[in-house]
């Protein structure tokens, strides 16, 4: 399992950095495009692939469903702001009109930032394409698991049935070969409901994230706030749950000379309570965002041969769609895998941090 | 800017601390709930069937094991009285061996003692018959010697006779 789990990453390494650099060059044309739109507005715009990525993987202040990028059809969603000038302003992205007005002293950059008028500091607590995504992911979560809990005390110790039968097998999964074999009999079963949750919540956006329609397709845990947070609530729950065993061997490892400890290897270890979660925060966003972005680069493909040649575009569609499909059947792998990998190590340091200490001090 | 600066720079890298802040607020949310209304009651819903059959399978074991030990026992309670019955056997053709060897030397005595009491019984019923003969001969005898002596002499001439005869055989020598 293990050598399965490096040779994907390995492989979407390599996507992510070809994807990185095909941004890159894409990146510099946005450059050189941005004065020529400007210029040669009646014009037949030139399609540019970098731009209409990184719009679909970031996120947005309203949802698009259609259209162009002047005049989408799109559903707009709630900003909120707080600045201590001007209190707290809620009203719908709708009324920036895509970047065309402004509203309250607030306007909407060409990059899709929202900036005061007066350049003053503000808070930005609005409820993005990401965060509605989440919610609505957090209620699905809800829906699901309230409705298999509610079959499990209606129908105890009878075989499980419907949807209970089909969650039922993750969640033995999540609790027997994630926590259990991780942390050890003695210590999961606290642990089990945060890794239950944090695997269905990653699974769920995962694959939200892939339906590339309306209620989803928002880029959740390709997001590196979003990973982020998961991260840093990891790196909380180790912060607290750590015993005298785990920080010893952190901040004073046995059986070592005291220079070592004072100039390599506490430094070394106290970094590594912090990588650890940082690795985890990078490794989910790298490898759900660059599945985006190659999926939308197979999609993106088409339009760039059509844009030197309609029949370029039409010639060139299936070849892409075909490896856009094959790249999705990965995704939905991916999908899983990765909410396996980030449940799995979460679960490996909460094991380490409340390992007992199995053999005998030397000293 | 080098590729370096556009890949920091690049919106993706750069995390919205309003995104942040809803995610916490959302994740932890639903942690609290399905904490308490859903994995609770699932994990305890399994744990609880897992027991149950565990105990089924135990109590299965359990009965097998004691139906093997009955058996066992059961074997062991038919060979010992299986072993009974053979040293019952034993004992009785034992008994049954010496009874008819006792019985056997007892009667041989019997019958020697029985044996000898008659030779005696004999013995003495033959002596006391010879006595009572001799005592019947001896009377016998005396009658016809009295019968004779008194035929003989009878008359004169035959006692002289008598004497003469008598006289006769006296050798005097």
């Amino acid at each position: 399992m293990r050598s399965k789990i490096n040779t994907f990453r390995a492989f979407f390494l390599l996507l992510g950095l070809f994807c990185f650099l095909s941004i890159n060059t894409q990146g510099e044309e946005v450059a050189k495009d941005a004065g020529h739109t400007a210029t040669n507005d009646g014009e037949h715009e030139k399609f540019n692939a970098g731009k209409f990525i990184i719009d679909h993987v970031t996120d947005k202040y309203e949802w698009h469903l259609w259209g162009s990028h002047e005049d989408p059809t799109s559903i707009p969603l709630p900003i909120i702001l707080y600045s201590k000038e001007k209190g707290l302003n809620v009203f719908s992205s709708a009324r920036f009109e895509h970047g065309k007005a402004s509203c309250n002293g607030y306007k909407l950059t060409h990059d899709g930032h929202i900036e005061a008028e007066d350049n003053a500091e503000f808070y930005d607590f609005s409820i993005t394409k990401t965060t509605s995504e989440i919610l609505l992911a957090c209620f699905l979560l809800l829906w699901v698991f309230l409705t298999v809990a509610k079959s499990y005390t209606r129908r105890t110790g009878l075989a499980p049935k419907g949807l209970q039968s089909f969650i039922e097998p993750v969640i033995l999964f999540v609790r027997d070969d994630i926590a259990k074999a991780s942390i050890g009999e003695k210590h999961y079963a606290r642990f089990v409901p945060f890794l239950l949750t944090a695997f269905f919540f990653i699974f769920v956006n995962n694959l939200l994230g892939l339906i590339p329609i309306f209620p989803g397709g928002a880029n959740v845990t390709g997001n590196i706030a979003v990973t982020f947070t998961l991260a840093f609530i990891v790196l909380i729950i180790t912060l607290f749950i750590g015993n005298k065993h785990y920080w010893g061997h952190i901040l004073w490892m046995p059986g070592v000379p005291a220079w070592v400890k004072i100039f390599l290897l506490t430094p070394i270890e106290i970094i590594g309570v912090f990588q650890r979660p940082f690795v985890l925060m990078i490794r989910l966003f790298a490898n759900i965002a660059a599945g985006h972005i190659v999926i939308l680069s197979f999609v993106c493909l088409i339009f760039v041969f059509g844009s030197s040649s309609d029949l370029g575009g039409w010639l060139f569609s299936p070849i892409s769609m075909a490896f856009a499909l094959f790249m999705n059947a990965m995704e939905l792998l991916v999908a899983f895998l990765q909410a396996y990998v980030f449940t799995l190590l979460t679960a490996m340091y909460f094991g380490a941090c409340v390992e007992e200490p199995h053999h005998k001090e030397r000293h | 800017m080098n590729t370096f600066g556009i890949i920091l720079m690049s919106p993706l890298l750069s995390p919205s601390y309003g995104l942040i802040v809803w995610t916490l607020l959302a994740f932890l949310t639903i942690l609290i709930i399905l904490k308490k209304f859903a994995w609770k009651p699932i994990l305890e819903a399994l744990k609880e069937r897992e027991n149950s059959i565990q105990n089924a399978l135990d109590a299965a074991e359990k009965a097998k094991k004691e139906m093997a030990s009955l058996n066992a026992s059961n074997e062991k309670i038919l060979q010992d009285a299986r072993m009974e019955r053979d040293l019952l056997f034993k004992e009785a053709r034992e008994m049954k061996d010496s009874i008819i060897a006792e019985a056997k030397t007892k009667a041989v005595v019997e019958a020697e003692r029985l044996i000898t009491a008659a030779r005696e019984i004999i013995n003495n019923e033959k002596m006391a018959a010879i006595t009572e003969i001799k005592n019947q001969v001896a009377t016998l005898s005396i009658e016809i010697a009295e019968k004779i002596l008194k035929s003989e002499l009878s008359n004169d001439e035959k006692q002289k006779t008598l004497v003469k005869s008598l006289l006769e055989d006296v050798k005097l020598n």
